[in-house]
């Protein structure tokens, strides 16, 4: 069940890359709006770089998110799911790992840009690998529910970063400060906390969301 | 032993009753028309049937199982065909075909839809995304996919909209292989000779009351042009 879900995710997310090149340039213009923020001070750019990255990624994951449930809507494909039966639960996870899959790809193809952007490298490429794979998954679980749930609502546009932003702050928080901490330098060794405290929200968002979803989605 | 069964049906949309006290039965291996004026409730019976929406009082009971607590069950002997096509427009139809046998555990290889496409007239058209599709041509999309799941209980709603006449002659094949296969059929329509001569039994529903429920011969003729619902549509 759980790999015809991803499938089919998977199927429509390819089938809509074009939005998908769509939704990289709204991210990567807001990087640079930002650095319009702080100005020429390259200190002052690297060190608000990883915050920029993420809040780029999560103005961006709003629209990928709302997006991903847009094609379920629009003949009332999901609700054919559920009658069929595909149990609720499988679905959401289907979804929700294609949406991790599409916010991972987002946030490394953002990367380039924050480098160039704001001088701001790293030569530990697998641990800010590592983080964005953590903190993509934090924001498409709840992201995912949420999507899900506003997606026959009025004024979903709305409706959908009133209700995740602020349950993502703290996933936020923990991925702004671990990309930071590599891109500045790590000399008290946070990282393993923040990714620690990462790997806690994940797991209690993706156990939680999973169960909730037939209860959002269905009448 | 009946397929259906309902008891003091009622659900309502804000402060307006869609279905008031709604109670009959229908026998395992019924084609039953479900008649009356747009508004009446049809849609809204069909779809607490098939589980998509709950009622808001009484009981319904579909193949033995109770919607409210067997759901799930319910669901894997049933099939809808409603004013939505469930259809992934991006998609092929060879593709959204493929995505309801793969989560049914079916033949999802080519040449099974294909046999599948070639019954509603589609085969030609297999590759082309469905947002490509006519109205009618989706509704036949629509109907190869109520086929898929070969279910006990066949729900349709208004399966002759958008369709043109050879798609007609489809639906009323549909309805008698289903016959064959001893399915249960409630199909919604306002076209009434075609019911009478598909159907062995009606129910007619009136501003979400029941007003008639019994064998197709002894259904209440249309009350002149004021019987909207009535009309025979081709």
């Amino acid at each position: 069940m759980l790999l015809a879900a991803l499938r089919k995710d998977l199927l429509l997310q390819w089938r809509g890359r074009v939005q998908m090149v769509a939704i990289f340039a709204f991210g990567a213009a807001a990087l640079l709006l930002f650095s319009f923020a702080i100005g020429p001070d390259s200190l002052a750019l690297r060190q608000h770089a990883g915050g920029f990255l993420w809040l780029a990624l999560l103005l961006a994951s709003t629209l990928s998110l709302a997006e991903s449930f847009e094609r379920e809507m629009e003949e009332g494909a999901l609700e054919g799911l559920l009658l069929l039966p595909a149990g609720a639960r499988w679905l959401y996870y289907g979804k929700a790992i294609a949406n991790w899959a599409q916010l991972a790809m987002l946030g490394i193809a953002l990367v380039p840009v924050m480098v160039v952007l704001y001088d701001a490298g790293t030569l530990r490429l697998l641990s800010l690998l590592g983080v964005i794979l953590l903190g993509t998954a934090g924001l498409s679980a709840p992201g995912t529910l949420y999507a899900g749930m506003t997606a026959q609502a009025r004024g979903r546009q709305t409706l959908l970063p009133l209700l995740f932003f602020p349950l993502v702050v703290p996933v936020l928080l923990a991925a702004v400060k671990a990309t930071s901490l590599l891109i500045l330098g790590d000399p008290m060794g946070q990282l393993r906390a923040w990714a620690m405290l990462l790997i806690a929200f994940d797991v209690i968002y993706w156990s939680l969301c999973g169960l909730l979803f037939g209860r959002v989605v269905e009448d | 032993m009946n397929a259906v069964a309902v008891a003091g049906l009622c659900r309502r949309y804000g402060r307006r009753w869609a279905l008031a006290e709604v109670n009959f039965e229908v026998p395992e291996g019924a084609i039953v028309m479900v008649a009356g004026r747009n508004g009446s409730g049809k849609s809204t019976l069909l779809r607490v049937l098939a589980t998509a929406i709950r009622a808001d009082l009484g009981t319904v009971r579909v193949l033995g199982y109770d919607v409210h607590r067997d759901r799930e069950s319910a669901r894997h002997k049933l099939a809808l065909l409603g004013h939505r096509t469930y259809l992934y427009e991006p998609l092929s139809a060879l593709e959204n075909l493929a995505i309801v046998a793969r989560f049914l555990g079916r033949d999802s290889r080519r040449n099974a839809l294909l046999e599948l496409l070639e019954e509603v007239g589609l085969a030609d058209r297999a590759d082309d995304p469905v947002l490509t599709f006519s109205a009618g041509m989706r509704q036949r999309l629509a109907l190869a996919r109520v086929l898929q799941q070969e279910a006990e209980l066949v729900l349709l709603d208004e399966p002759y909209g958008h369709l043109d006449p050879p798609g007609f002659l489809l639906v009323d094949r549909l309805l008698q292989r289903l016959r064959r296969q001893g399915a249960t059929v409630l199909m919604a329509t306002h076209l009434l000779q075609r019911g009478r001569r598909l159907c062995d039994r009606a129910l007619v529903l009136d501003a979400g009351r029941l007003r008639f429920a019994g064998p197709i011969a002894g259904m209440p003729e249309p009350e002149g042009a004021d019987g909207a619902g009535f009309a025979e549509g081709a």
